[in-house]
């Protein structure tokens, strides 16, 4: 080994069998040994252990290593716990390289010698890398002492009730004129029959009243741009057209408004005025008007409102805002929307107006809600003598593309189930089921006692709904009599799954978040970082993350609030020292990379004729060496010089010492 | 060719593909155990330089993987690649190295069967292609 050449210790993992399993550890351990620069190699069990990091650790004070690989699990995984372990020991933590062997290695090949063939290779390219790594320092930053709540339903509004509480400033975003989301439009609550409004609308308020918290209604996320810490967030907030501060919602400008509209809350089963508040509990307690709706402001077109508002808080001129937020950390709470039941048109809902769904039944049972809670079929205002609920409609359907339970749809119908026959014990109640999920606390009890109250449930879906001499008629397969039934009824609720939002992809996009293969937002590890997401400084809270119920939508959202707290009340955030720097006497100043990088981090230095790189703009993506002509642009930690031995040493069987000091006093690129 | 087991080397972005290929891993996918991926932060990092040298030093495949368009995590680096890319099959093909023989696919984090899917097509591409007939130039 030459003098001041790197000193490598390799420590491959077993991971109990996962990895042992497929790769021969032991062979590979001593494969290791083989390779320049390589002082030390071992196998343990579990290298991620306490035991397993000590011996990274022993090795480093007691030969003196100056790199560390380590053969196991993804980088993504424990990355972050072998560069804290060797930075304790007095290394510095950008020596260190993580070498993939489980899961793109031994989880997902079955040969063993291939395998171990594989695990070597990638051993080989992990040295070949780690004998050109170069330290280098964190920076860190401070951390803008507010966060942006993005979605005021249930989730958004426990979220920044907790976050106002910790003391931080939030600013809670929502793009309807009240805050609520759609706990708002349920009457009661599984499985304890809560009034639903009765519980929420105290949270409203409070958030509403926080002095911590600025409500911003009517509004949308635009954009976003910087990084943990130091999100800077545009938001467009739509026009009211009505002073929230002054109006009283008195509701004499809807008294005299001659416009009728489908109203959104109660799902189009009740109209509104074009100057509407949407429930009488809404937060902000204000009215706000559609202009596209609205007949306009001169007297010869309407202005009836105007002259009717003593207060006069109606003000016609209001013009939408776009204004930026700067904020430390990002809750995205943007819930769901129910399953677009039009989609299946065998059970005819938008044909025959007894076909409602689950959240339209919902209004139906409320006190607030179009029929003051009296059940009533749409078609002739009668009550309804038999009712068949239908589960899993756009949930567990390959066919619509929603391949996963919804979670909370057994349970809303078994529920709604229970208001029907406390409301009219005489009518006869069918529940149409694929399997009853009764998964959580006191769910398994309800279930019973609805099935004592008379509320037949029988297993199997619906194949379509027709209608036969002024009743509907809904068959089903009976999957426990073994045959085909036709049940005449009145009315038919079917139980929509929940989907992710409208609008829900653009989010995800100008956030840069992923999305799972049902749609709904990616969390950072599906077991242990439920609430993160890929992009540090932004959580998930409630159904934006997937379907879930309200106790564990409040849960999320207060885990989602802890994790914002927790960062906020640090104070710092460490910036990754993974960006581009620029040989000034190589640059030619021909301007290619300054067109290529998305964040403006290179700028021309009209002094000395070249680039540089504003290395607090720069994220590191390496765009910029991969296009310059004069290869005088390097990205740290990913030189053209490291991903070429690395290359080299996975293509070539054996790669000496002598090789890697060729390649390291070589040029870029 | 029966025996003809091809070496494949790939670049995967951090925050899709190679998220991707972990959860391939993480579900326990198989596919074929030739290919060897090397991670970089974003697809835009891959030189079309790199390529050049791992069909140089011997690949017989090289797989790009980027993010979808419209979701890379730094706003457009993936379509700089599907650009250099692009570029790069027309400039193989006159050194006559069959542009199959490159592949660039977009994998999300949470498309681990995708990923597993498109190694497997293209070591099956690749197979059939057989060994690169370039000789490999050394130093």
């Amino acid at each position: 080994m030459a003098k001041n050449a790197p000193k490598i210790g390799v420590y491959v993992c077993h991971c109990g069998i996962n990895i042992a399993s497929t790769v021969d550890v032991k062979a590979v351990a001593e494969y290791a040994m083989t390779l320049p620069n390589v002082a030390i190699g071992r196998d343990y069990m579990y290298m991620c252990s306490d035991p397993g990091q000590d011996l990274i650790k022993k090795d480093i004070k007691e030969m003196g290593l100056t790199r560390v690989v380590v053969a196991a699990c993804s980088p993504r995984m424990h990355e972050p716990t072998f560069r804290g372990a060797v930075f304790g020991s007095g290394m510095n933590p950008y020596l260190f390289e993580m070498c993939n062997i489980r899961e793109q290695c031994s989880w997902v090949h079955v040969d063993k010698t291939e395998a171990t063939e594989k695990a070597k290779d990638l051993i080989r390219s992990a040295v070949a890398r780690a004998s050109l790594l170069e330290p280098l320092e964190d920076r860190y930053a401070d951390v803008t002492k507010a966060v942006m709540v993005v979605g005021a339903g249930i989730a958004g509004i426990q979220a920044a009730l907790d976050i106002a509480e910790a003391g931080h400033k939030v600013y809670l975003l929502e793009k309807e004129p009240s805050i609520g989301g759609h706990m708002a439009q349920l009457d009661k609550t599984f499985p304890t029959l809560d009034c639903s409004a009765c519980i929420l609308t105290p949270k409203m308020v409070d958030v509403s009243r926080h002095p911590n918290v600025e409500l911003l209604t009517l509004s949308t996320l635009k954009k976003v741009s910087g990084f943990v810490g130091n999100f800077t967030v545009t938001v467009h907030q739509k026009a009211r057209y009505v002073d929230v501060k002054q109006c009283t919602a008195c509701g004499d400008c809807a008294k005299v408004c001659p416009q009728r509209f489908p109203n959104e809350f109660d799902l189009g089963l009740a109209t509104r005025t074009a100057i509407y508040q949407p429930f009488p509990q809404a937060v902000p307690a204000a009215f706000c008007r559609n202009e596209k709706q609205c007949l306009g402001s001169l007297p010869l077109a309407c202005g009836k409102c105007l002259q009717a508002c003593e207060k006069k808080c109606i003000d016609f001129d209001q013009k939408d805002i776009v204004r930026d937020y700067e904020v430390g950390a990002i809750v995205i709470a943007t819930g769901m929307d129910v399953f677009d039941a039009t989609t299946l048109p065998e059970f005819g809902y938008g044909k025959y107006p007894d076909v409602l769904t689950s959240l339209e039944f919902e209004r139906l049972c409320s006190a607030g809600g179009p029929t003051s809670g009296h059940i009533v079929k749409i078609s002739d205002g009668e009550e309804p003598k038999d009712v068949v609920f239908i589960h899993c409609v756009g949930s567990r359907d390959k066919q619509v593309g929603n391949e996963y339970c919804s979670r909370v749809c057994c349970m809303f119908i078994i529920k709604q189930a229970h208001l029907l026959k406390d409301k009219m014990p005489g009518c006869n109640v069918t529940s149409y089921y694929m399997d009853i999920r009764a998964y959580g606390k006191g769910f398994e009890e309800f279930y019973d006692r609805v099935r004592e109250e008379g509320v037949r449930f029988k297993r199997g879906k619906p194949s379509e709904i027709f209608r036969r001499k002024g009743k509907l008629v809904v068959r089903v397969d009976d999957t426990l009599l073994g045959k085909v039934i036709e049940h005449e009824t009145d009315m038919v609720v079917l139980g929509v799954g929940l989907v992710p939002t409208e609008g829900h992809r653009e989010l995800a996009q100008t956030l840069k978040l992923s999305l799972s293969s049902d749609r709904f937002f990616l969390e950072a590890h599906p077991k242990l970082r439920p609430v993160d997401t890929n992009i540090d400084g932004v959580y998930l809270a409630g159904c934006a993350q997937g379907p879930k119920d309200i106790p564990d939508t409040v849960a999320q959202a207060k885990g989602a609030a802890s994790s914002a707290i927790a960062l906020l009340n640090k104070g710092k955030v460490k910036v990754d020292p993974i960006v581009a720097d620029i040989k000034e006497d190589a640059c030619s100043s021909c301007h290619i990379c300054e067109a290529l990088c998305p964040y403006q981090a290179l700028i021309y230095d009209e002094q000395k004729h070249v680039m540089t790189v504003n290395q607090i703009l720069c994220k590191g993506c390496g765009v910029c060496p991969s296009a310059c002509p004069s290869a005088a642009i390097t990205l740290r930690h990913y030189t053209s010089v490291q991903i070429d031995a690395q290359l080299d040493a996975l293509l070539r069987k054996a790669v000496s010492s002598e090789q890697l000091a060729v390649s390291s006093s070589g040029t870029e690129a | 060719m029966a025996d003809f087991n091809p070496k494949i080397v790939g670049f995967a972005c951090n925050w899709c593909c190679y998220a991707g290929a972990d959860l391939a891993g993480t579900s326990r996918m198989k596919y074929p155990p030739n290919l060897r991926l090397i991670r970089v932060m974003c697809s835009g990092r891959i030189d079309p330089q790199f390529i050049l040298r791992a069909f140089k030093e011997g690949a017989d495949g090289v797989f790009i993987g980027g993010c979808h368009p419209g979701d890379c995590h730094y706003v457009s680096g993936n379509y700089k690649t599907e650009k250099r890319i692009r570029l790069l099959k027309g400039l193989l093909a006159g050194l006559g190295i069959e542009p199959e023989r490159l592949e660039l696919n977009w994998v999300s984090a949470s498309e681990g069967q995708r990923f597993a899917d498109a190694v497997t097509a293209f070591t099956d591409r690749i197979r059939q292609l057989g060994p690169l007939g370039v000789v490999a130039v050394t130093h």
